[in-house]
Parts: C-alpha cells; structure tokens; sequence
C-alpha cells in the first residue's frame, strides 16, 4: 500500500488538479441539468443531477455493450487526443484535429470502400495508410507555413478545418459516393473493416481492434517523446526555441516534422474511427472527435498517460450520454456543458486549487505557454 | 552604519519649501532615508539603510551586482514598499505608495534598462503618464513638444521631440530618460547605472548635464559599480555591501582600491594576473565578412581578422555595431552575405551551427536565460545540450539517460556548480551557477575556438574572478578564444589583442597590454584616430 | 510568351471586368458581410494593442449571438409590439443588443482575469473560451430553442437611402452600398473611424500603445497597466458581441449551432493583415468579406463566356472554402512584414527587483 502511497504523493501535483476540475465540472453540470429540468416536459426534479450521474455512468459501464461503446467511443479521442498533445509539447496548436480526422476518415472510408473485396491484410493498412498519409498533409501545411512565414498555426488550422470539411463533402459527392443509398455517403468495406471481438458475444460487437492500436500508441508516443533524441528536440524547441537554435536544433524542421506527425495521428483516428466503428462517411460527417481531442490534451496535461485516461473519459462521457438522455430527458449535448466546464475549470485552476486546497506543483513553463510568445512574428530560421 | 554629515541632525529644522534659495542648502537634506530595510525571500537586501542627500549633490550609490543599491532605489521611487523604515523629503516624513506618488513627490528615476517604447516619438515617451492635454480627450503634441525642446536647451543639448526614440544613438536615449524625469518637475534624479551602454565620451557628456543639472538646485544619486566614474563625478560616495552601508567618504579622502576593499570586503585583486600568451598557428580566419542584420541592412561591412591557438582577442565596442551579428555568423545563427570564415584550414562559411560546434567551436552566449540554458529542463538536459545527439549520450534514436546523469555529476564536480542535484530544473540555480553550468558545458570539449558573448553580465566579483581564470585557462591550453564584450575594462584586462568595432567594421587592433581607456574610447565613438590634440 | 499564358491573360482580364461590372451589386453585400469581420476585428486591434491576444473572439461572438437571439425572442414572445419605422426597431430587438453585448462583455472580463490575473497562456484561454461556448450554446439551443420553433424576434430593417444620393452617376452604387444596410453594419464605420482617431490622438490611445509595447515602462511612469488592460480587454470584446448581434438579429432571425463558422479567426487575421491599426483591419475584412460574397455575385448575375464556364465548372465547395483560403494565403505573405505590438500576448508581472 505504501509504493501506492508514493506514486501517488509523486503524481499529486500534476494530477490534482485536472482530477480537482473533471470533479468540479461533474457537479456544475449536475446543477445545470438541474436548471434545466424547468424546461423539460417533467419539470422541476431535485433529483434530476442523480439520475444524470447514475444515467451517465450505466450508460458508460454497465454492461458489456455499454463498456464496449465507451471504448469505440475512447479510440478516436485517445489518437487524436494524442496528435493534439504531441504539437502541445513542441509548442504548437494542433487545432486543426478536426480537419485532419476528416480528411483521414474520408480516405479510408473511400480507400476502404475501393479494397472492400481485397484480402484484409492489404485492405485494412492500405486503408489506414491513406487515412495517415492524408491527415500527414493536412498537417504537413499549418507547419510548413508556421517554419516558412511565421503564420501562426492557431488561425491557419482552423482555416484548413474549414476548408477540410468542404473538401470531405465534395469527395464524397464526386469521388467517393456509393450508388443504391437514400443519401450521399461511401460505400461499404467489406474486407476493409477492422476484425471485432463479435464472434465472442453479440455485445462485443462493435468491439474492434482500434481500441488495441491506440493503447499501443500511448507507449509509443511517450517513448518518442521522453527517450528518444527527437522526442528532447522537439520538447526543447517548444519550450524554448531560441536556446534550441543555439543547441543546432533546427526550429523550422522540428516544426514541420511535429504538425505533420501530428496531422498524420489525428489522420489515423479519423481512419480507426471510420474502418472500426463507422464504417463510412455521409457528405457531411457531424462528429466532435476535433475538439474533444483538445479538451482530452489539455485535460490530460498532454502527457500521453494522462491523454489516456482522459480520453477514456469522455469516451465514456459520450457513450453514456445516450441512455442518460433516454432516462433522464436531458439532452446528450450535456456531456458538451460538462466538457465547457472542466475547460474552465481547467483554465482557472486557482478555483480548483481554492475550493480543493492544493499546493502549486513547483513546475517550470508548460511549453504550450511559451508558444503565445510566437503569435504574430516571422520565422526566424 | 549610518552616513556622517557634520551639522545634519535629526532634529533639522522643519521644511520651509525645497527652493528657498541657496542658503538653506547646507541644513536640510533633500532626502533622508532612515532603517530602510527589505526582505526578500532568503535574502535580506536592504539592511537598515541610513542615506541623505543633500540639495544640489552629486551622490554616489557604490557596490557589487546584488548589494542592495537597486531594491533601495526602487523603494523610494515607490515600486517597492519597505518593510521598516522611514524616508523624509525636506525633512518632512513622506509616505511613497507607487511610481505615480513619487513622481508627484519630486523623485524621477533613470533605470539601467531604459523604459522607453522603441515605437513611439520622443515627445510620446516624454509625456506618457502626465500628458499635455488639449481637451479631455487629446493629446497637445505641439504644446509638448516645445516644452521639451526648451527643457533639452535648457541643459545642453538639442533633441527632435518627433524622432522616433528606436532610431536615436543610446546616448541621445538616456537624455530622453532624463527629460522624462525633468519634464515633471523632479528635484530628486536617481540614475541606475548611467554609463554602462556609454563610451567614455558620451560618459564625459553625461557628467556635465549632471553637474548643470546640480547647478540648477537638483539633487542626484548616481547608481554604479565603476570606481573611477564615481570618483570623478561625486561629491559624496556611499558604499553598499550585502544590503548594509559599509561607509561613506568624499573622493579627495579615498581611492579605488580602499573603496573596492569596501565593496567587496577583502583585499580584492582587481586585474586578474593573464600571463603570457603564446600564440601558436592561425585558427579562426574571418576574411572580409558582410552580413545583414534583422532589419535588412548592413550589420557587417567587411570584418576580417585571424586568432591564434592560444590567444584571446578581445572585441570591444558600444553595443550595436555588429557585435551580435559577428557573432551570430561564426556560430552559424547567420548567414553572411559575402566574404569567407576559416576554421582550421576548413572553410566553414555558412555552414550550419551543428557542423560548427563539431568542427570545434563552443560558444557562451550573452544572455544566458534565453539562449544558453533551458530553464524547467533538469540540469543534465542543459548539461548536453548541445551533444545530446552524440555518443555516448545516445544511440541513434535513443538516449542514455546514465550516462547523461554521470556526466553531468561530475562536471558539477569540476566547475563547482552549487546544485542539491543534477536533476533539478535549471531555473533553481542562482545566476552564477548558472553561467557555471554553461561553461562547463561548453569548456569540457576539445576546443579549437571559444567564443564568450558577455560572460560575466550581472555576476557577483566571485563569480567573474572564477571565469576569468577559466578563459585564460583554456587559453594556456592552446584554444584560440574570441571575447566580446561590452564592458571595456572586461575586455582590457583580459585581452591579449584587442578590435575595436564600429559601424560593422574592425576599425583597429590594439596589443591588450598596452591599450589605454581614452584611446578605446574614442576608437569606440568615432571609429577613427582623433585628429590632432583639441586644446 | 507561351501557349499558356495566352488564354489566362484573356481569362484574367475577363475576371476583372466582370468584377468591375458586379462591383455595385457585389458591395452592399460585401458591406454587410465584413460588419462582423470588422468587429470582431475592433476587438482584436484594441486587445493586443494593450497587449492582451483575444483568440476567443469567436467564442464571444457565438455567446453573444446566442444570448442576443434568446433575449430578443423571449422578450418578443411577452411583449409583442410593432416596430418602429427607424430601422424597424422594437423593444425586443434593443433588448436582444444589449444582451449580446453584455454577455459578450461577461465573457470578456473571463478573459482578461484569466489573462492578466491568473496569467494563463492566452492563446490556450482563448481556445478553451472557444470551445466552452460551443458545447454551452449546443446544449441550450436544444434545451430552450428546439422545442421552441416559432421563437425568434425578426431583424433589423435595412435603411432606405435617398434616391438623390443613389441615382448619381458613377458613384451612386457606393452610397447605396454603404447606407442601404441595418443599424449595426452602419454602425461599423463610424467606430472604425473613432477607434482609429481616439488610438493614436488620445491620452487613452497612447497610455495602450505604450502598454502594448512596453508595459514596464508605462509602469514606471504612474500607468496602471492593468487597470488599463482589464478595461481594454472588457470594452473591446462589447465590440464582439456587437458583432454577434449581427449574426442573429439583423442578418438572420435564427440561431444554429456554430453559427459563427470561422469569422473570429478570420477577424485575427485582418487585424495582422491591417497592420493592428483599426482602419487597416476593416480594409482587411472588406477584402474577406469580398471572397465571401463572390459566391453570391456568380450566383445572382452569372458570367457569360469563358469566364463563365470556368466559374461554373467551379464546385460550388471550393465558393465555400474561398475566404478561408484567402485568409491563409494574406496570412502567410502578411505575418513578418507586419510587426505586432512587442508585449503582445506575454502577462504583465512586476518582478521583484533585488
């Protein structure tokens, strides 16, 4: 019990506070929906928030269906949370997660679709590699414009988001569209879809090996990150980047090289996400995988362990939203009041700290903070 | 210990106004500050201070980076409140709230940085914070611009109140400074450090606008660590020490070596003993080197000179004459636009800094926060930084996490560096140890050319006497060092050749040991030898 | 010359008399357009400035909008009246104006406390304000909105210009342009040019300045840098929320998650583009808003020949995509030859001086 003990008086600094704000966030959306209640066909109802809680957390845990979505539900967040985390670390704001998961899941929806006859063990990597290859480029251009112009990637991101999405529907239409269906979408994959648990039970059904390469990417990207030589480069020039040139780090490469790594993950969730669950994509594909995936990095202080967890989290957030809606009348876009919150509270941590009495971690400059300090000025190198 | 003065007591006669003519000068002091003491966290900086400043005095404030003579002025120009302690204006007790109190007090502050917005006009900065008005709402630029004309005449000099204040020579800036003060009626002048971005003429000019200013009724304190400007200027010199006042004398009864005594509070050895160089084959070849700076103009005009194993060549010059770009371009942070850099018959003209530092070269950057160290980087990180990527630090892909902590245990070792251990973030040392920490990354290597970029900036005496000796040291052992520095006595004591730089060009070379201030001081200003002696 | 840049010369040359020819259709909607780029743009130029980057504009403009449309269709709901003949007001309308601007203020002193109190990364505040007010008017529009579709107070009338000034030859289309439109979109040039007199001829105007560049030297003369910046900050995002209003009360009569699409982003851009200076922002925002309404122009008055095979073989997607690629492109070619405030985005902190 001890060594437990240790780890966590080790983890406490960094852990508390995000755990003080997921704690806080619960209760205020506990609150809210109890407001809300006014407004709902059944009226005022004092215990509304326990019938959220209870709603949300069978909705998430209660049965092997239920773990099963909240798990389809983690993957896509846990790599792009993962993407999103990755920039954070060198200094950069991956925003554009939404774009690239799009753009990913469009080529392997349409890839996928083209092999759907293919033996899987071409059709499934063929398809996921266009799916990285695609959110790579739409990476790839935020940091080459960043290394080049000095454009900062917070506003071209979102630019490419935009433009993404249009570019999504118009694949979709025009290149990628199956006939026989009532309305625009890919067709099916066929030998392209990822093997499932389903042979063991029906519940296990959407269970798909997706879950199993974002666990595996968690280590991997922590390694990269905290062992290997280009994780120290890419963690120095976010932190610090004029001492990285004097160290003959290169700042403009790293920077290309992080977005585009990062374009590439957010890619592949998009891709996990289309060839695991769903299976294709309408012309306009309405998923919230882009900014949840910066609220799981930001929650999980993008640190791949914390992504984790994080993106655990909202996967069971989002997969218990449902069945709470149905139970308690309360719309699923609770879980976006519940995310808004935790953000906030993420931001004001002094609240958490307040309200939950904990010390300041005695940590140096987050490297995200010294980005701001890039916001509007050339390149330099 | 508290100030002397014969016929000032604490029981002066009330104050009858600060301008009731010369006569009263000699009763009451224009300042008194009394106890002022201040805690920091673990550092007592003010140690019940005794000062007065009598009107129409030059006084000088003298000590060690660290003594304590910035927190006392920054309490009396109110951005600091003092724990205990009182401060008399005219003999009348005073309370000091903010910067804006002690402006209405009288008090005007020079700083060391200068606190001026590069982007704004003369006029603009003069008068930030007590605008002329015209109408609530606007500004009377007009109005304030004559005003500052004449308050400039007034003191010997001209300024354009519409010049934009980036484009003015940083002599011309610190007299836009003083205007600030000037322009709201300040009879008290504190100036933090004056002359450390002047050359030893602009200096002379600074001191006669003092003692006009002085003439005038003002009364001054003069910040600095240079003894022999106070010596020259002062009326009164007030040594600090550790936060605590060690003594106060009047130039004609001391000289520099009793007052770096009291400064330091030992015998000091104030020129470290260089010895002999013996200055073997050509290393560093710079051959007629161009280069541009951020702005797109010339920085460089065609800087050509060689060093030799085993010798330092010291490059002294007013700031912003192609120092940085100089040294930028033979790190490798700058491409050059003409001309050719030689590093042991190897041509490394453009070449990257990574090909650079493996080539031989290692650099000790002047501002080491920002460029030199990773602050929330454990120390071991900040100990390879620059050849983490290498054997036996790494493999290819993957670091060595041991063998980096062994390392860096034992450079601590070595370089003295006082750290409770190798793992903690860099931002924990003090700034001595921080330098320490980069020269013994950047020393430990077989060097072909050491390059120094103010090493010894805001360091303690201790701190600069123990680098100092490393330069030489790795001079001895046949590195040929590159100093630039701009701390002309730094580069006098420690030189064996010196180039002087102005405008992007060497413009002379000067044997280290023969050298005179005034002659570098000039070479400094005007680039070129004076003309025949002006008396 | 080779084979090539012959039939481009020609389609180019035909681009631009078509242009030229839309210009006095094309304006007045362009005018519209840009209102809220403009604004949004205000609150940029007068944040960083002080030295406070605002990345949340878009998220104030979503709560305002928000609030605004909520406000203004409750209020209609109980108060039904007729409107006035000035632009087609009522109580509701004022009301829902004011609500915009007050919530997008709220938001505003968020985040001026999360920037200069809490000194958090402003950028990361910003995206976290983004994305709270995303997910907090997703919920409340299905929870209050959804069930009520009949919701919804109108929108400002436009202003008739005299047909004097609109039937004047050559230079009647820029009066109709420019006052053939609602109250908020006129508005829009009048603090443009105040905003741009007050901020280089007034006290207020330069003490910013002087914040925005070197707020520690504006310490040291009496300026009470924060005091300034919480003000700025919080009365320049009272221009977002304008902006907001815009959206929900005088250019549609109704509320759709995320209806803001990018405009806060694009208002950052036009301020770099326009050099932080509010005359140079709107100029920028008139720019974006024109790519933005070129769709409308093929659409309304469809080119003939070359040009206009070339325009309709376009896909109707890459019209969508249009002013955001334009932002990227004047971003990229902008940033570097525009130098932004040198305090811009870093916290104000008194350091203890030893």
């Amino acid at each position: 019990m001890s060594r437990l003990r240790q780890l966590w008086d080790r983890a406490r600094p960094v852990v508390a506070v995000p755990l003080g704000a997921v704690i806080l966030g619960l209760v205020v959306a506990g609150v809210v929906a109890l407001a809300s209640s006014v407004f709902t066909p059944q009226g005022f109802d004092l215990l509304l928030p326990f019938k959220v809680y209870a709603g949300l957390f069978g909705g998430a845990f209660l049965g092997l269906d239920h773990i099963t979505n909240t798990l389809v539900n983690a993957t896509p967040l846990i790599v792009a949370g993962l993407a999103v985390g990755f920039g954070f670390k060198a200094g950069l704001f991956n925003i554009g997660a939404d774009g690239q998961f799009l753009l990913g899941a469009v080529m392997a929806a349409g890839i996928g679709a083209m092999l759907a006859t293919a033996p899987a063990i071409v059709a499934i990597p063929v398809a996921l590699g266009a799916a990285a290859i695609a959110g790579a480029l739409w990476g790839f251009i935020p940091g080459a414009l960043k290394a080049w112009t000095g454009a900062h990637e917070v506003v071209t991101t979102i630019m490419l988001n935009f433009i993404g999405r249009s570019l999504v529907a118009y694949l979709v239409l025009n290149v990628f569209q199956a006939p026989g269906f009532s309305f625009a979408r890919t067709g099916p994959l066929g030998n392209a879809e990822l093997p499932t648990l389903g042979f063991l039970s029906p519940d296990l059904d959407r269970l798909n090996l997706g879950i199993l390469i974002a666990l595996l990417l968690v280590p991997a990207i922590w390694w990269l990150l905290f062992r290997s030589t280009l994780g120290f480069e890419i963690r120095t020039v976010g932190t610090n980047p004029d001492a990285a040139r004097y160290a003959g780090m290169r700042p403009a490469v790293l920077t290309i090289l992080t977005m585009s790594l990062s374009g590439l993950l957010a890619g592949v969730a998009g891709g996990l996400d289309i060839l695991g669950a769903t299976h294709f994509i309408p012309a306009s594909y309405g998923t919230t995988v882009g900014f949840d995936s910066i609220a799981v990095a930001l929650l999980g202080r993008s640190h791949p362990v914390g992504i984790l967890l994080a993106g655990l989290l909202f996967g069971a957030l989002r997969a218990g939203a449902g069945p709470m809606q149905l139970d308690a009348h309360i719309p699923v876009e609770l879980v976006d009041v519940i995310q808004a919150v935790i953000l906030l509270f993420l931001a004001a941590d002094v609240i958490v700290r307040q309200l939950l009495r904990i010390r300041r971690a005695k940590s140096g400059l987050e490297p995200v903070e010294a980005a701001t300090g890039s916001y509007g000025k050339q390149a330099s190198l | 210990m508290s100030l002397e003065p014969t016929g000032v007591g604490s029981d002066a006669p009330a104050s009858t106004g600060p301008s009731e003519g010369v006569a009263l000068v000699d009763h009451v002091p224009a300042l008194t500050m009394r106890g002022i003491t201040k805690r920091f966290p673990g550092v007592l900086a003010n140690d019940h201070i005794d000062l007065d400043l009598r009107p129409g005095e030059i006084h000088a404030l003298l000590g060690e980076n660290g003594a304590g003579k910035s927190t006392l002025m920054n309490i009396l120009y109110g951005l600091i409140a003092p724990d205990e302690g009182e401060i008399l204006l005219d003999g009348a007790p005073v309370q000091i709230t903010g910067t804006s109190d002690a402006i209405a007090h009288g008090i005007g502050m020079v700083h060391q940085h200068f606190m001026l917005v590069p982007v704004l006009t003369v006029a603009d900065n003069v008068i930030l914070g007590a605008e002329t008005m015209s109408g609530p709402v606007f500004v009377d630029r007009h109005e304030a611009g004559e005003r500052i004309r004449s308050l400039a005449q007034q003191f010997g000099f001209d300024i354009d109140p519409n010049a934009r204040v980036e484009g003015l020579p940083v002599g011309v800036q610190q007299r836009v400074e003083i205007l600030k003060a000037l322009y709201r009626d300040a009879r008290i002048l504190v100036l933090d450090e004056p002359t450390a971005v002047l050359t030893p003429q602009e200096t002379e000019e600074i001191f006669e606008v003092l003692r006009r200013l002085a003439k005038e009724g003002h009364s001054i304190i003069f910040i600095s660590h240079k003894l022999y400007e106070v010596l020259a200027i002062a009326d009164r010199i007030t040594v600090i020490r550790r936060g605590k006042v060690v003594g106060s004398r009047r130039p004609a009864e001391t000289d520099e070596d009793e007052l770096a005594e009291m400064m330091v509070g030992r015998e000091v050895e104030l020129v470290v003993d260089r010895g002999d160089s013996k200055p073997a084959d050509v290393v560093l070849s710079v051959t007629d080197l161009w280069a541009r700076d951020d702005r797109r103009q010339d920085a460089l005009r065609g800087v050509s000179f060689d060093i030799r194993a085993g010798e330092i060549l010291g490059i002294a010059g007013v700031a912003g004459n192609g120092q940085d770009e100089l040294v930028e371009v033979l790190t490798g942070l700058r491409k050059p636009s003409r001309g050719s850099v030689t590093m042991a018959g190897r041509d490394i003209t453009g070449h990257s800094v990574r090909s650079i530092v493996e080539a031989g070269l290692a650099f000790v950057p002047g501002d080491r926060q920002r460029f030199g160290l990773v602050l929330s980087f454990p120390l071991d990180d900040n100990l390879v930084l620059t050849s983490y990527y290498r054997a036996p630090f790494a493999k290819g892909l993957v670091r060595d996490e041991e063998a980096i902590r062994e390392w860096a245990r034992e450079a601590i070792k070595t370089y003295d560096i006082r750290t409770p251990s190798e793992i903690v973030p860099g931002s924990t040392l003090s700034g001595g140890n921080q330098q320490k920490a980069v020269v013994a990354r950047e020393f430990s290597r077989d060097l072909k050319v050491l390059i120094l970029d103010q090493p010894t900036r805001g360091l303690d005496v201790g701190s600069i006497e123990f680098i100092h000796r490393r330069i030489i040291q790795k001079r001895d052992e046949g590195t040929a060092v590159l100093l630039v520095s701009a701390e002309l006595d730094e580069v006098l004591e420690v030189s064996d050749r010196i180039g002087v730089m102005y405008r992007g060009r060497i413009v002379e070379f000067l044997d280290g040991r023969t050298a005179k201030r005034e002659e570098a001081g000039l070479l400094m200003a005007t680039g070129g030898r004076a003309q025949a002696a002006q008396s | 010359m080779d084979v090539f840049s012959i039939p481009v010369i020609g389609i180019v040359l035909q681009l631009i008399v078509y242009l030229i020819d839309v210009l006095p259709d094309l304006a007045p909607i362009a005018i519209a357009l840009a209102a809220p780029l403009a604004l949004g743009a205000m609150c940029g130029v007068v944040g960083e400035r002080s030295g406070v980057v605002n990345i949340g504009i878009e998220g104030m403009m979503l709560i305002a909008a928000f609030m605004g449309f909520i406000v203004a269709g409750f209020v209609a709901q109980a108060f039904p009246m007729d409107p006035l003949p000035i632009f087609g007001a009522t109580p509701a309308l004022l009301l829902g104006v004011a609500a915009a601007v007050l919530s997008a203020m709220a938001v505003g002193l968020l985040h001026a406390w999360l920037s200069i109190t809490i000194r958090a990364d402003q950028i990361i505040s910003g995206t976290i304000i983004n994305i709270a007010a995303l997910g907090l008017t997703g919920y409340f529009n299905r929870l209050l909105i959804s069930p009520n579709p009949r919701l919804g107070a109108g929108i400002f009338a436009t202003f008739d210009p005299p047909a004097e000034l609109t039937s004047i030859p050559v230079v009647g289309w820029v009066f109709n342009a420019l006052l053939h439109q609602g109250p908020i979109t006129m508005s829009v040039i009048v603090i443009v040019i105040v905003l741009q007199v007050l901020l280089f001829r007034s006290r207020w105007g330069l003490r910013t300045r002087a914040t925005g560049e070197n707020p520690e030297a504006a310490d040291t003369v009496g300026v009470d840098v924060i005091r300034l910046r919480y003000r700025n900050v919080v009365m320049s995002a009272a221009f977002a929320g304008l902006a907001g209003a815009w959206l929900t009360l005088e250019a549609t009569s109704s509320f759709q998650n995320g209806m803001t699409t990018g405009r806060g982003f694009i208002a950052l851009a036009a301020v770099i583009t326009g050099r932080w200076t509010p005359i140079g922002a709107w100029g920028a925002a008139l720019l974006f808003a024109f790519s933005d309404a070129l769709q409308v122009a093929v659409s309304l008055r469809p080119p003939s020949g070359q040009l206009g095979d070339l325009l309709n073989g376009i896909p109707h997607e890459a019209y969508a995509s249009l002013p955001y690629l334009l932002t990227i492109i004047i971003l990229a070619g902008v940033v570097g030859r525009s130098i932004p405030p040198a305090a811009d985005g870093r916290p104000f902190a008194r350091e203890a001086r030893a």
